[in-house]
């Protein structure tokens, strides 16, 4: 054995550990570096063994550090799986037309992601360009706050909105904090829209077709797609998949028709408090999942699907509809590249007001504010959403560009998306936000429903509940 | 006043222990203690003192957290009894001199082995509502009927997790029972067979009381093991549906991440780990109890 020898003993065995002094350590050590080191090093002190093993130490946790002669690039963030490979296409050809170099670092899946950016928000270690995940406007409110988000308000309204105008206003809007909001955040622009994207209904034209169905049509009505549910089961097929054990996919969803039904001002006077979820247009919500639970539409045990799993379903032509959202054609080109699906809008209930859907800015990034590379940061997405490299993400990755002139000639499944960026709303477009434990209860309460375990009014019952229990509990 | 240089010695070896223990458990502790007296998002630079407020919310008003304990304790009874009671049968199974003995070790040992986001994936295939294997068994064997979404139903999604739990966890049970039994003299059981005692007696009066520790070596690491359940209701339920399995790490997990409530989850935490810290003590003096 050539490594360190075991220490000497001076009274046997069963005190070794007990009589291991640094005496003992000293003769290990020069056993260990030869007789003679062992001879030269003879006066070797305590505190020189000590400064041995610190220096072992030291060197150890010294060589952790990079040490690299190249410049330090720009480092970007993201949990964007799907779009890696094209991000550092991307940084190369930056590189090569500025010089600035730019790393991107992907940290998957978004949980993981959300909790490395939180803890580098804790001891000022963002990276230059960052995302903040998640759909609440609080959220983004409360980084802009610490000081961690750069205002892009000026760079956007140079050259007459120049940088402004090439993006779909809803993709930026989920960026934006309005006048008067809130969180008392100064208004403006603190986020870059990469890709834009919306939830809507895939439908499965073969399958359409043998339910009786135009497949180029697909159900035009809320009664219309319900009925099919009968007709689905009994040729042995699945009639609605959807990632329904992840709640926000049950928001979304849930969220179009509480705005198609209500409207905008309604949803956000409910969140106000002055409107009470045991309205009747929320029971008719409620009522909506119930119904779907009775049709048979519904994938068996869709409140344990995880978006995953409901996409294989749809892939593999288990599935006549998937609700999901654009990135599902990538998603399902790379699962099932000859499956035959078109897109709709989720069935309208009322025609007396327009369907919305769920989307907006598909993944954003800001720009960290405490960083001294700032201004460099602003010029590097200045540059990615330009036209021409928006255009090699969207060849790339199947989404939706945030730049609208990069968004003519897409493919057809991505077209009917982007016709409809106009009629998407998204939660960070109320100028109020109702509480995280009621949106909880509220999704978890859909689940209920659609399990059977409740009914609308009881959910709508507890909801109310719960709202006054978290007020009463509000420290102000 | 002369430091003597022998008697700091120990001190200073200990020192790099200490500095490590310091930084990455005490310190986070106290950190985590303080956060949990505070109203904080877990990114703003305004934290708000509010005293014991999220300990009293945790303890007094959060049915849901109440309710997450009461699941934990659910499946942690389940693998107190019938995990590790299959455990100690394998343990006593394998230890007899068996053919091939050694595959059932390895066999035994490989669940706890596997990634609990794997384990969590195969079996939601298994219990697969549409297309899964238990339900199409179910099926062949002509008991269509019992076929269900076994994962959605809130009447099956808890023992379904359970029986996950379990499988995944047995052979930690088995690996320390079987090392519980070869500890015991083979001279015990031939003095007693001698004697006329039979292999039930022998069970009992022998493989048991001397096996005691061990069981509640054994059951101490499931009840912690179990209450701290996490990654396979991640990877299966994610606590739903509605709150059907909701156990107490996804309610903190939740408070933290799903709704920027760190303070409150701090306090959570910390409820929880007292709970388990009670626990721990009490298996302490049993164990001192029954140890010869």
């Amino acid at each position: 054995m050539t490594g360190l020898p075991v220490a000497h003993s001076k009274n046997g065995g069963g005190s070794r550990l007990n009589k291991f002094s640094i005496a003992d350590l000293r003769l290990s050590i020069e056993k260990w570096l030869g007789p003679s080191i062992g001879n030269r090093q003879s006066a070797i002190g305590n505190t020189g063994v000590l400064a041995v093993v610190f220096f072992i130490i030291s060197s150890g946790l010294s060589g952790c550090a990079p040490q690299s002669s190249e410049p330090t690039p720009l480092r970007v963030w993201h949990s964007l799986t799907d779009r890696e490979g094209a991000f550092h296409q991307l940084a190369s050809r930056y590189q090569k037309e500025t010089g600035i170099a730019v790393r991107f670092e992907l940290y998957a899946p978004t949980d993981i992601y959300e909790q490395k950016v939180r803890s580098a928000a804790q001891i000022d270690g963002l990276p230059e360009i960052y995302s903040v995940m998640s759909g609440e406007m609080r959220e983004l409110a409360s980084f802009i706050q610490a000081g961690h988000v750069l205002s892009l308000e000026e760079t956007m309204s140079r050259n007459s909105d120049a940088w402004r105008s090439i993006f779909f206003p809803r993709a930026l809007a989920v960026n934006t904090l309005r006048p008067g909001n809130p969180f008392n955040v100064p208004p403006g622009v603190y986020g870059v829209p990469l890709d834009v994207m919306n939830v809507q209904i895939f439908y499965n034209k073969k399958l359409l077709a043998a339910l009786g169905v135009d497949p180029l049509k697909g159900p035009a009505t809320w009664a219309e797609f319900i009925a099919l549910g009968k007709s689905a089961k009994q040729q042995g097929l699945i009639g609605l998949v959807s990632g329904w054990a992840e709640l926000w996919m049950i928001d979304c969803f849930a969220s179009n028709y509480a705005i198609h039904l209500m409207g905008m001002d309604k949803v956000e006077a409910t969140y106000q408090g002055e409107v009470l979820y045991t309205d009747s247009d929320w029971l008719k919500i409620f009522s909506l999942f119930a119904q779907l639970r009775d049709s048979g539409l519904l994938a068996e045990g869709i409140v344990s699907l995880g978006n995953k799993q409901a996409e294989q379903l749809f892939a593999n032509e288990r599935a006549v509809f998937a609700f999901n959202g654009t990135w599902g054609v990538n998603v399902y080109k790379g699962m099932n590249p000859d499956l035959d699906y078109g897109v709709m809008m989720p069935p309208p209930f009322i025609h007396s007001r327009p369907m919305v859907t769920w989307g907006g800015a598909g993944a954003s990034f800001v720009v960290n504010a405490k960083a001294p590379r700032r201004e460099e940061a602003v010029a590097f997405l200045q540059w990615l959403t330009a036209e021409p490299q928006q255009r090699q993400l969207t060849e790339a990755t199947q989404n939706i560009p945030a730049n609208r002139l990069a968004a003519s000639g897409l493919p057809e499944k991505l077209a009917a998306f982007a016709d409809d960026m106009d009629a998407t709303v998204h939660p960070r477009l109320f100028s109020v936000q109702e509480g995280p434990t009621v949106i909880e209860a509220f999704d978890k309460g859909i689940q209920s429903i659609l399990i059977g375990e409740a009914t609308p009014e009881e959910i709508a019952q507890h909801l109310e509940q719960l709202k006054r229990r978290e007020a009463s509990l509000h420290i102000p | 006043m002369r430091v003597n240089g022998q008697a700091i010695q120990p001190y200073l070896f200990l020192l790099p222990a200490l500095v490590l223990f310091a930084t990455f458990s005490v310190f986070p502790f106290y950190l985590m203690m303080e956060t949990s007296l505070f109203q904080w998002d877990g990114v703003s630079p305004i934290r708000q003192f509010v005293g014991l407020h999220n300990y009293a919310q945790a303890i007094l008003h959060d049915p849901v957290f109440h309710q997450s304990f009461i699941h934990g304790s659910w499946v942690t009874l389940l693998a107190l009894t019938f995990q590790n009671a299959l455990a100690l049968l394998l343990a006593i199974a394998v230890n007899r001199n068996l053919p091939g003995r050694g595959i059932y070790r390895t066999i035994f040992f490989l669940p706890p082995i596997l990634s609990e986001i794997v384990v969590g994936l195969i079996w939601f295939w298994i219990y697969d509502g549409n297309f899964g294997i238990l339900n199409e068994s179910l099926t062949r064997l002509g008991l269509a009927s019992w076929a269900r979404s076994w994962l959605a139903d809130p009447h099956t999604a808890l023992n379904a997790i359970a029986v996950i739990h379990m499988w995944k966890g047995f052979g930690w049970g088995f690996v320390i029972f079987l090392a519980g039994l070869q500890t015991i003299p083979d001279e015990l059981y031939e003095a007693a067979r001698v004697d006329g005692a039979g292999s039930w007696y022998r069970f009992w009066h022998i493989t048991i009381p001397l096996l005691s520790p061990v069981v509640i070596l054994v059951s101490i690491l499931t009840i912690l093991g179990t209450m701290q359940i996490f990654a396979l209701i991640i990877a299966t339920t994610g606590g739903g549906p509605g709150y059907h399995t909701e156990v107490p790490i996804t309610r903190i997990f939740a408070s933290m991440l799903g709704s920027s409530r760190f303070g409150y989850a701090c306090a959570q935490g910390i409820v929880f780990g007292l709970i388990l810290l009670v626990f721990s003590l009490l298996q302490l003096r049993l164990q001192k109890r029954t140890t010869p």
